[in-house]
C-alpha cells in the first residue's frame, strides 16, 4: 500500500472517529456541572472517616488502594521488561564494536552545571521526601515525591557522571529500594487480613486529621511506594544511561570496542 | 454549552494518531503515543470540573465546601504513571530496534524487510 493510499484511508477513519468521540462528549453534563455522587460523598466524608485532608491520596491509599496496587505492579513489570530489553543488548554489544559517532566531541560539564547541579541534590531530596511524607495532608504523595528523589540521584549524573550516580546510588540498593518498596505496599495490604478485616483495609489509628502522624496505614503505604517509584526510576536511567555511557567510558580509554563489564 | 476541554482531547487524540501513523522515527513515534494519551488525562479531568469549586484538599479550606471529583483526579496519577512506563518499556524497545537493525524508521522496519537483513 503506498503511503498517499494508507494515509487517505487512515484520513477518513480518523475524521468518523473523532466525530463518534466528540457526539459522545456532547452527550456528556456540562463542563462545570458536575452530577456524579461519588465525589461529593467522597469530600464529605474521606476527612473524618480516614483523617486525610487530601482527598485524592485517600482514594489512591485507602478506598482505592488495591486499583492503587495494580498500578504499582504495573510500574514493577515495566522496570523488570525495560532491564529485561536492554540486559539481552550487553550479550550482543561485542558484535557491533564501532562507535556510531566516532568523531562527536564530548564536552566536559561545564563549572556552572556542576556548582548548580550538586547544590540543587540536597534540596530536591528534601522537597522528594517533604512531598512523600505530607501525602496525606497535602496534593503529593509516593508517586509524586518518588519521582522528585529520583530526579535528584539524576541531578548527580548531570553533575557529576555516570559513575559517581553509581557511587551514590548503587544498583543493588536502588534494586533493594524498588522491591522493599513494592513488597511493602503489598504487605499493609496484607496487614488488612491479619488484623482480621479486608485487604488494604486502614487498620491503624486515625489520629487528628492535619497532623503529620495520622491517617492510619495511608503515610506508610506513600512512603512503601515513594521508595518503589524512586528505586524503579533510578533503575530505568540507569539502564537508558548504561547504553550510551559504556561506549563513551570506553573511548576515553583509548578502546574502540564496547566491553561486556 | 462550553465544549472547549473536550474539544481539545479529541484535538490532542487526533494529533497524536496522526503522528503515529505517519511516523518516520520511533522516539518521535513514543513520544505521539504521549500526546494521544495526555488526551484521556484531559477528558478525566475535565469529567470531575465543578465550576467554582475547590481542589479536594481540606488542609486550609473548611470541611464541605466544594470540590472537584476526587475519583477521576486520582484515577488520572493512576493514568500518568501507567503512560511514563509504557513510554520507558517503548523506549527501549527502540534501543533494541535500533541496535539490531541500525535504523529507527518504522517504515524501513517493515517485516518483509527485516526478514532480509537477519542473514
Amino acid at each position: 500500500m503506498s503511503d498517499r493510499v494508507r494515509l487517505s484511508v487512515f484520513g477518513a477513519s480518523l475524521a468518523g472517529l473523532l466525530g463518534l468521540v466528540l457526539w459522545a462528549f456532547v452527550g456528556l453534563p456540562d463542563f462545570g456541572d458536575y452530577r456524579g455522587p461519588y465525589g461529593d460523598i467522597l469530600n464529605r466524608v474521606a476527612v473524618p472517616e480516614r483523617s486525610t485532608t487530601d482527598v485524592v491520596t485517600a482514594v489512591n491509599f485507602d478506598y482505592r488502594a488495591f486499583d492503587t496496587l495494580a498500578e504499582e505492579f504495573i510500574l514493577f513489570a515495566a522496570v523488570i521488561a525495560v532491564a529485561s530489553i536492554l540486559r539481552t543488548l550487553r550479550g550482543e554489544r561485542t558484535r557491533q564494536p564501532d562507535d556510531d559517532a566516532a568523531d562527536r566531541h564530548v564536552p566536559e560539564t561545564s563549572l556552572p552545571i556542576r556548582v548548580t547541579g550538586l547544590g540543587l541534590v540536597a534540596p530536591t531530596i528534601l522537597v522528594g521526601i517533604y512531598i512523600v511524607a505530607h501525602g496525606h495532608q497535602t496534593p503529593g504523595g509516593g508517586f509524586q515525591g518518588g519521582v522528585i528523589l529520583a530526579t535528584a540521584l539524576l541531578l548527580t549524573y548531570l553533575s557529576a557522571d555516570y559513575m559517581t550516580l553509581r557511587a551514590v546510588g548503587p544498583s543493588r540498593l536502588i534494586e533493594l529500594a524498588e522491591g522493599l518498596g513494592a513488597a511493602g505496599f503489598a504487605l499493609i495490604g496484607v496487614a488488612g487480613l491479619v488484623a482480621g478485616s479486608a485487604f488494604f483495609e486502614n487498620v491503624l489509628g486515625k489520629g487528628t486529621p492535619g497532623d503529620l502522624l495520622s491517617a492510619g496505614t495511608i503515610p506508610l503505604s506513600n512512603a512503601a511506594v515513594g521508595l518503589a517509584v524512586t528505586g524503579g526510576f533510578v533503575f530505568m536511567l540507569s539502564e537508558f544511561l548504561e547504553q550510551a555511557l559504556t561506549r563513551r567510558r570506553d573511548r576515553r580509554r583509548g578502546r574502540g570496542g564496547r566491553s561486556t563489564a | 454549552m462550553n465544549l472547549l476541554p473536550y474539544l481539545v482531547a479529541v484535538w490532542l487524540m487526533g494529533v497524536g494518531l496522526y503522528g503515529i501513523v505517519t511516523s518516520r522515527d520511533l522516539v518521535h513515534m513514543v513520544i505521539c503515543l504521549s500526546v494521544l494519551q495526555s488526551s484521556s488525562y484531559l477528558v478525566l479531568l475535565a469529567i470531575g470540573y465543578v465550576d467554582d469549586a475547590h481542589a479536594p484538599v481540606f488542609a486550609d479550606v473548611p470541611l464541605g465546601t466544594r470540590a472537584v471529583d476526587p475519583v477521576v483526579q486520582a484515577l488520572t496519577l493512576t493514568d500518568v504513571v501507567v503512560g511514563t512506563t509504557v513510554t520507558a518499556l517503548l523506549l527501549a524497545l527502540s534501543v533494541q530496534a535500533y541496535k539490531r537493525y541500525g535504523k529507527l524508521d518504522p517504515q524501513e522496519l517493515r517485516p518483509e524487510r527485516r526478514l532480509q537483513r537477519r542473514d
